[in-house]
C-alpha cells in the first residue's frame, strides 16, 4: 500500500534544480578559468598541498571555450547561484526545515550505525526521520561548503575592496585555494548525492519533482542498502524486524 | 510498472547526464548579450563597491617576485623607446584638462613620489608582489587640472597601439600610479621602462606598460584585451 506524503515544498524543489544548473555553470566556467594558470604557487615560489601543481583541468569538464568567455559566465551566473543560495538558505531558517539537515547530538552514533547497516555489520535499517544520518551530514556539509565558495570567491574576486573578507582566507593565495578545494568536495559530494539517488532510494526522484513520496517504499521500509533491495516491494510490518535474509 | 520505472529512471538518468555532456567546452552564443547585460550591472556593483580608503595591503616582511615577476608585451619583442628615431621620451598628460603636461623622465621622478609594496593580480589567477615607485595618476590629474569632463582616463603606450581606458574613481586610488621604479631600480624594458602604469585595483592587463599618453575623456575608450571580450572593468 502507497503512503504518500508531501515530502517537499516547491522551494524545496525549486531551489534544488536552480541549484543544479547554477552549479554547473560556476563550476564548469571556473575550471576554465583555473585553466589559465592551472597552479596556486605565485611566480617565484612554490605550493606544496596540490600535487598536481600546473596540471589542468580536462577541457571537457570546463564551461566557457576561453579564459575571458568564462569570467563572463562566472560573473554572471554567481548571481543565479547567490540568490537561489539565499532563497534555500532563508526557507530552511524560517520554515523550520533547518532541523532536517543541521547536525545534533546523536548524529555520530546515528552516523556509525548507517554505516554498520551499510556495510552488512547490522541486518535491519536504522530508524530515520526524513534523511538518514548520513545524508544529514552530507546536506549540511554541503550548505556550509557553498557558503565557503561565495566567501572565498568574493575574497578572489575583490581582493582590495573587499579586503577584509580576503584577510578571513589570509590572503588572496590562499582564498583561491580553499575556493577550488571546496568547489571540488562540493563536486564530489554532488556525485555521491547523484549515486546514492539511484543506488539506494530511487523513488526520492519523484519527491525532488513533484514533491510526492511513497513511504511505504523508502529505504527503511525495504531495508534498502546500495543496489539491494533497489526496487523490492515494501516490507510489511516494522522496520525492526528481522528482514527475509 | 517496474520496467517503467526502470525506465524511467534510465532516461532521467540519461537526459541529465546527456544536457550536462552537451554543454562541456561551450560558449553559447545565443546568451552573450545577456552576459553583458550582466556585466554592466557587475560594473555598477563594483563601482559601488569601490572605495579609495581600501588598499591593497602586503606585510612589509612579504617577499617581493623579483625576477619571477612574469612580462609580457604586445609587440613581437622588447618595446624600447627609440629616442634616435622619436626624441626622448615624454608623458602627454591631455584631454579634459586646462593645463595639459608633457612630462620628461626627470620632470616626472621630481614630482611627488610614492613608493609601495603591492600585490599585481593578473587575469589569470596568479597574483605576485613587488615595490613600485613612481606619482599618482590623481596627482597627475591636479597638477593637469583636469575639468568636470574627465570621466574617464586613457592610458595608452609605445607597445604598439597597446591602451586601456579606465573609470575615474578607481584611477584617481592613491595606489594607483604612473611607475618608473620597481623594487627600488628604474624600470627595465621588460617591465615597461621608462614607465607604466601599475595598480592593484585592476588587474595587470589594464596596467597599461611603456606608457606615453594619459588621456582624460568624457567617454570610456575600450583597451587593447578589453576589445577582445575582456571585462573593461577587471576591477579587484
Amino acid at each position: 500500500m502507497a503512503n504518500l506524503v508531501k515530502r517537499n515544498h516547491w522551494i524545496i524543489r525549486l531551489t534544488h534544480w536552480v541549484n543544479v544548473v547554477a552549479v554547473t555553470l560556476m563550476a564548469g566556467s571556473g575550471m576554465r578559468i583555473f585553466n589559465a594558470h592551472p597552479a596556486f604557487a605565485r611566480p617565484g615560489e612554490t605550493f606544496a598541498l596540490n600535487p598536481w601543481e600546473g596540471t589542468p583541468i580536462p577541457a571537457w569538464l570546463t564551461f566557457g571555450q576561453w579564459l575571458g568567455g568564462a569570467r563572463h559566465w562566472h560573473f554572471a551566473a554567481m548571481w543565479l547561484l547567490v540568490a537561489n543560495g539565499l532563497l534555500y538558505l532563508g526557507f530552511l531558517f524560517f520554515h523550520g526545515e533547518w532541523r532536517d539537515i543541521v547536525p545534533r547530538r546523536g548524529d555520530a552514533r546515528d552516523t556509525i550505525e548507517m554505516i554498520k547497516f551499510y556495510l552488512f555489520v547490522r541486518r535491519d535499517h536504522p530508524h530515520q526521520g526524513k534523511h538518514n544520518a548520513l545524508q544529514k551530514s552530507a546536506y549540511f556539509a554541503m550548505a556550509v561548503l557553498g557558503v565557503v565558495i561565495v566567501l572565498s570567491g568574493l575574497a578572489i574576486w575583490k581582493p582590495v575592496a573587499l579586503w577584509f573578507v580576503t584577510a578571513l582566507f589570509v590572503n588572496y593565495k590562499w582564498a583561491r585555494f580553499v575556493h577550488f578545494v571546496a568547489m571540488a568536495l562540493l563536486l564530489l559530494l554532488a556525485l555521491v548525492h547523484v549515486f546514492m539517488v539511484f543506488a539506494v532510494d530511487p523513488y526520492s526522484l519523484r519527491a525532488i519533482v513533484t514533491g510526492w513520496y511513497d513511504r511505504a517504499r523508502s529505504p527503511e521500509a525495504r531495508n534498502a542498502r546500495p543496489f539491494y533491495h533497489l526496487f523490492g516491494p515494501a516490507r510489511s510490518g516494522s522496520s525492526s524486524e528481522v528482514p527475509p535474509s | 510498472m517496474s520496467i517503467d520505472r526502470r525506465r524511467f529512471l534510465t532516461v532521467t538518468a540519461a537526459s541529465i547526464t546527456g544536457s550536462v555532456l552537451a554543454a562541456c567546452d561551450k560558449n553559447p552564443q545565443k546568451a552573450q548579450s545577456l552576459l553583458r547585460l550582466a556585466e554592466r550591472a557587475n560594473e555598477r556593483v563594483e563601482d559601488g563597491l569601490f572605495r579609495h580608503s581600501a588598499m591593497n595591503r602586503v606585510s612589509a616582511d612579504a617577499p617581493v617576485a623579483g625576477s619571477s615577476f612574469p612580462k609580457y608585451f604586445i609587440s613581437p619583442r622588447v618595446p624600447v623607446w627609440d629616442a634616435a628615431a622619436n626624441g626622448a621620451w615624454r608623458l602627454e598628460v591631455s584631454g579634459a584638462v586646462r593645463r595639459p603636461l608633457s612630462l620628461s623622465l626627470d620632470e616626472l621622478m621630481k614630482l611627488p613620489r610614492v613608493t609601495q609594496k603591492v600585490d599585481h593580480f593578473c587575469v589569470e589567477g596568479w597574483n605576485a608582489r613587488a615595490t613600485w615607485s613612481g606619482v599618482r595618476v590623481s596627482d597627475l590629474a591636479r597638477a593637469a587640472q583636469i575639468t568636470p569632463d574627465a570621466q574617464f582616463v586613457d592610458f595608452a603606450g609605445f607597445d604598439k597601439d597597446y591602451h586601456e581606458s579606465w573609470d575615474m574613481k578607481s584611477a584617481m586610488h592613491p595606489q594607483t600610479l604612473v611607475a618608473y621604479g620597481m623594487d627600488g631600480y628604474l624600470l627595465t624594458p621588460a617591465h615597461g621602462a621608462p614607465a607604466r602604469v601599475h595598480s592593484p585595483v585592476k588587474l595587470g592587463y589594464k596596467n597599461t606598460k611603456y606608457l606615453t599618453r594619459v588621456v582624460f575623456m568624457p567617454v570610456r575608450n575600450g583597451g587593447f584585451w578589453s576589445d577582445q571580450g575582456y571585462e573593461w572593468y577587471a576591477g579587484t
